[in-house]
């Protein structure tokens, strides 16, 4: 472990320690209760029947056979799912994505489900089915669906914005950002590198399958215990496409067994809602592995042109990218993500950036952990370090001379504030990894990468129990550790020690409105709610304490976890412990607790560099991690081993990414494999110790300092193994996966020219 | 339905149950008995979060019929702690932070005892390669590794 | 009277200014000044929009107060993993 801690502003008891997580036993027993480890009374198996086809139009549906079968209890199709978005577009495209209305818009989309007394009954059902399809001509990659000769994936395909006029209908947006006059900065250029990069689609991965238990009663009322990062967003979302009121549906989260995104939104649980609703019985839905790869979740696949232009002393002078983002059959903010964070690192007077989303006939494409950014910076710092090697500079040099700072004008427009990059560049400088040696077939890639962060509703509640211990209860799900985090938190304000509280999730009855745990807002903004609460409960404390000693509350302040009275007058009262004061409660005015409910502003943005080692192997063009290495700046680490733990699994996803994991559609538009078997994810051996480097420039925005640590770790290793394979082979990568095969191609085809 | 009466022993002690012939170990323990922490990742025998022991040998229980373990021993997640003391994995786990979600550790304790009840002093390497049927999404493997490391070390009586 | 930097996309409904002046003391009061001088901005209203004051990006707080010469940024609003 590595901390390097720019400014220690604060002094911390409990912030920045390691203590065990309170979640922990449970999870190391087997006693934790995920999404599939629960069930009610009474409760069905549901199963859902899903389109072969990439694109067809439903001609009816025949459930007759299904519905006679005994043992099933309810059949579903989009008609049981009836349209109450009310004209709002975006909940539309969520009901048709559920539930196929017309047409099957990718292979794998869902047209009609079933709930039954037990699994066997209820697949048996699924065969009864009958489904009358008319195939239509589909399209599954990104250039392609460009072309004004493409299929049309989505008859609504409405362009907000058309700059030239002519945009093709399967653009669903285009964004543009930057400043300066590019044109007149390539014409002041020395040196102008230009290429174009491809990367293929990649799934979050998360080893738990999406899992629910819903259960609706006839007088409108229901509970849904589901795995999900946002059980408010999903309560919200199930009501209206349900047509329930909000607050009568209670969404319980269970333990998370991963989500990076992928569980943000619904997919299966409004269908079990509605094969309750129907059935009259609680019903169980569990996605199989295969349903997770064809119907949910994957990042876009994307395709992308860069051009850079740079002086001879290597400040770049102007850039420019064109980001093409596959959004599936529906909307996507993809392209907007890639065109803000393509340039973010970097400081440049002439800077433009435009992406945009492509409709494909794939499934609905959801966030993946700093969603396009990875692709983005893949190109970028592809990009850069050609330049490098042109100019026969450090890569590393070339990213000082170019990074932005505080004062800096982003290439997505504000200033930057309090920031980190120049930090995490020393730090990267000061590592011995550099120095280590290369033999032949090596290479050394370094990537940087950037994530913003996000704020968002948050509210949380602390309980003084009766002997002074605490129970905090937070709405953000904890996706990797954040409640010890947060007991932490809690433990540092109120003066006591980490075990003397234990944080819980609250379900959506317990708790107000909190936003999705995403875009690394859980830690961030639940620390905040928490102080805030904490605050308020010492408040109660302190007059407590005040009506216990008959003193005014304004003699009385709060330090170490007691109650101190302050003033010549009260110089010789003995402090008051919190146990004191807690034991007290019912004859000073009852329980005593403390609320936060808040918009959490103040988000600070983060900078990472990765530096990564290989070895490639001429014969096979199978790559090996030989060494790799994450620094980053976390504002402030609260429980620094989870923070290492978030830098070492983004890292590891995103080398996955570069090396393997990539969807394979056939000419049919079939996926042609969903499965671990063949979307190969990076296991044990594959790997070295990722190293790590946590630099502490605190966020001025948070009384910590503490800045969202999730998302930026998985941005630069698509970029960093991609230039460490161009310096291995003397050939630049620009498609990823780097799978072997790709790789030998690349080796071959440069021989060839 | 055609039950078949199976007699075994899980975690030491003696458990009859039915099932159908097509139904997999994994499926018997989880909705027959209950015993929820082999989790299901895939179903197909590539992630190992379902690993257990059947006759001291390592298995994905989604790749064996229940009808399989009569008059075996089948170890699980649930039998590794003796009564409120964890096993030395478990304790090390939770030290070094080896879990995020979690929701894999299970299978990677079994996987991880049964390699150090067969290898008690393994390299980085072998450990590496030992637990490479267990699928992790959140750790990276990095503190996984390490964690096992130090419980061989405890688990062998050195001095740390 | 404030200066407001619009991001590119969206200065094609504000006839292709990328500053442009709105009378406005808080960024409720801007994101109603800009529907109303610019119907066409009303869609990425709703969609949603971000607000950089001086660096800090206001996501949310709709109350926040423009000090007099901030550097105002709008953005689009930030959804993520
Ligand atoms: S569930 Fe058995 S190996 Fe994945
Ligand atoms: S801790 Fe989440 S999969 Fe391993």
């Amino acid at each position: 472990m590595n901390i390097n801690a720019k400014t220690q502003i604060q002094e911390f008891r409990s912030v920045g320690t390691r203590p065990v997580r309170q979640d922990g036993v449970d999870k190391v027993t087997g006693r934790a209760r995920y999404g599939a480890d629960y069930n009610m009374p009474g409760q069905l198996v549901g199963l859902v029947l899903r389109s072969p086809h990439a694109h067809a139009r439903i001609k009816s549906i025949d459930t007759s056979a299904a519905e006679a079968l005994k043992g099933v209890k309810a059949v579903i199709t989009a008609a049981d799912l009836p349209d109450h978005a009310d004209g709002d577009e975006g909940l539309l495209e969520i009901l048709d994505n559920c539930m196929a209305r017309t047409k099957a818009r990718y292979d794998g989309h869902a047209v009609a489900a079933v709930a039954a007394i037990d699994e066997a009954t209820a697949r048996k059902a699924l065969g009864l089915i009958r489904v009358d399809y008319e195939v239509l001509p589909h399209v599954t990659d990104v250039d392609e669906a460009l072309k004004s000769t493409a299929n049309v994936v989505h008859e609504h395909a409405t362009s907000r914005v058309d700059p030239e006029q002519n945009v093709p209908l399967n653009v669903h947006a285009t964004e543009e950002f930057g400043h300066g006059d590019i044109e007149a900065g390539f014409a002041k250029s020395d040196l102008i590198v230009e290429r174009s990069f491809k990367a293929e689609q990649s799934h979050q991965g998360y080893i738990e399958p999406h899992a629910c238990v819903a259960s609706v009663n006839a007088d409108g009322t229901g509970d849904l215990w589901v795995t999900t990062q946002g059980h408010f967003s999903y309560r919200i979302v199930c009501a209206q496409l349900l047509g329930m009121d909000v607050s009568k549906l209670r969404v319980t989260s269970s333990e998370i067994g991963g989500g990076f995104g992928g569980k943000t939104h619904v997919w299966a649980e409004p269908v079990a809602l509605a094969l309750s609703r129907k059935a009259g019985r609680p019903v169980k839905l569990t996605m199989s592995r295969e349903e997770v790869f064809r119907s949910t979740g994957p990042t876009s696949p994307a395709s992308i042109d860069v051009k850079i232009g740079v002086s001879n002393e290597g400040v770049i002078t102007s850039a420019y990218a064109h980001l093409r983002y596959g959004c599936g059959p529906y909307s996507g903010v993809w392209g907007m993500l890639g065109a803000m964070t393509a340039f973010a690192c970097y400081d440049i007077e002439n800077v433009k950036t435009i992406g945009i989303d492509v409709r494909i006939n794939r499934p609905k494409t959801a966030a993946y952990r700093a969603p396009s950014a990875p692709v983005a910076a893949f190109a970028v710092e592809s990009v850069l370090d050609e330049i490098a090697q042109k100019l026969d500079m450090d890569p590393l040099e070339l990213r000082f001379r170019n990074a932005v700072k505080n004062g800096s004008r982003s290439s997505y427009g504000p200033t930057f504030g309090t920031i980190g990059l120049v930090e995490v560049l020393e730090a990267v400088k000061s590592h011995p990894q550099l120095n280590v040696p290369l033999a032949a077939n090596q290479g050394r890639g370094i990537a940087c990468g950037y994530w913003f962060n996000i704020g968002g509703q948050t509210c949380t509640t602390l309980n003084i129990g009766v002997d002074g211990t605490a129970t905090l209860t937070i709405g953000t799900v904890d996706v990797g550790g954040s409640r010890s985090s947060m007991s932490l938190v809690a433990a540092e304000e109120l003066g006591i020690d980490y075990d003397k509280v234990k944080t819980v999730i609250g379900d959506t009855a317990t708790l107000g409105h909190n936003d999705t745990t995403e875009g690394s807002r859980g830690t961030f903004s639940s620390s905040m709610a928490t102080i805030n609460a904490v605050k308020q409960a010492i408040g109660v404390l302190r007059e407590r304490a005040a009506k216990m000693w008959e003193i005014p509350v304004d003699d009385v302040v709060w330090e170490k976890g007691c109650a101190r009275a302050v003033g010549e007058e009260h110089g010789n009262l003995p402090t008051l412990s919190l146990a004191e004061i807690a034991k007290e409660a019912p004859n000073t005015g009852g329980p005593i607790a403390g609320h936060s409910e808040i918009v959490a502003e103040g988000v600070g943005v983060s900078f990472g560099a990765h530096i990564c080692d290989v070895e490639v192997d001429p014969e096979t063009g199978a790559t090996k991690i030989l060494r790799y290495l994450v620094v980053q700046d976390a504002g402030r680490a609260i429980h620094p081993a989870y923070v290492e733990g978030q830098y070492q699994g983004g890292a590891v996803q995103g080398i996955g990414w570069a090396l393997n994991e990539e969807y394979v559609y056939g000419a049919d538009g079939r996926l042609q494999n969903a499965g671990f078997l063949d979307y190969r994810i990076p296991v044990c051996s594959d790997l070295p110790m990722i190293d790590t480097v946590i630099v502490e420039v605190p966020n001025p925005g948070h009384p910590y300092g503490v800045r969202g640590v999730g998302e930026t770790p998985i941005v630069p290793p698509l970029a960093a193994v991609a230039n460490a394979i161009s310096r291995a082979t003397g050939v630049r990568m620009t498609h990823v996966p780097m799978s072997p095969p790709r790789v030998l191609a690349a080796l071959e085809n440069a021989k060839v020219t | 339905m055609n039950g078949i009466a199976v007699s075994t022993a899980i975690n030491g002690d003696d458990i009859e149950f039915l099932c159908r012939p097509e139904e997999t170990l994994l499926t018997v323990l989880r909705d027959r008995l209950g015993l929820m922490g082999a989790k299901e990742g895939c179903g197909t025998g590539d992630c190992g979060a379902c690993s257990v022991r059947v006759d001291g040998r390592l298995v994905c229980s989604c790749l064996v019929l229940g009808a399989e373990v009569q008059g075996q021993v089948v170890e699980t997640i649930e039998g590794m702690a003796s009564g409120d003391s964890l096993h030395p994995l478990q304790e090390k786990f939770l030290e070094h932070a080896a879990l995020q979600c979690g929701i894999c550790t299970p299978g990677f304790l079994m996987a991880a005892k049964d390699l150090l009840e067969r290898n008690p002093d393994p390299s980085e390497e072998e450990i590496r390669f030992g637990l490479a049927g267990n699928l992790c999404r959140c750790t990276g493997y990095d503190k996984i590794v390490r964690a096992v490391q130090d419980a061989a070390q405890v688990m062998r009586g050195d001095a740390a | 009277m404030v200066d407001v930097n619009v991001w590119g996309s969206l200065s094609t409904c504000t006839d292709n200014q990328k500053v442009i002046q709105i009378e406005a003391t808080t960024i409720r009061g801007l994101l109603r000044e800009l529907v109303e001088k610019y119907p066409g901005a009303a869609p990425w209203v709703k969609r949603g929009i971000s607000v950089s004051i001086d660096g800090e990006i206001i996501r949310d707080d709709w109350s926040k107060t423009l000090p007099d010469d901030a550097e105002i940024y709008l953005i689009p609003r930030m959804t993520s993993g």
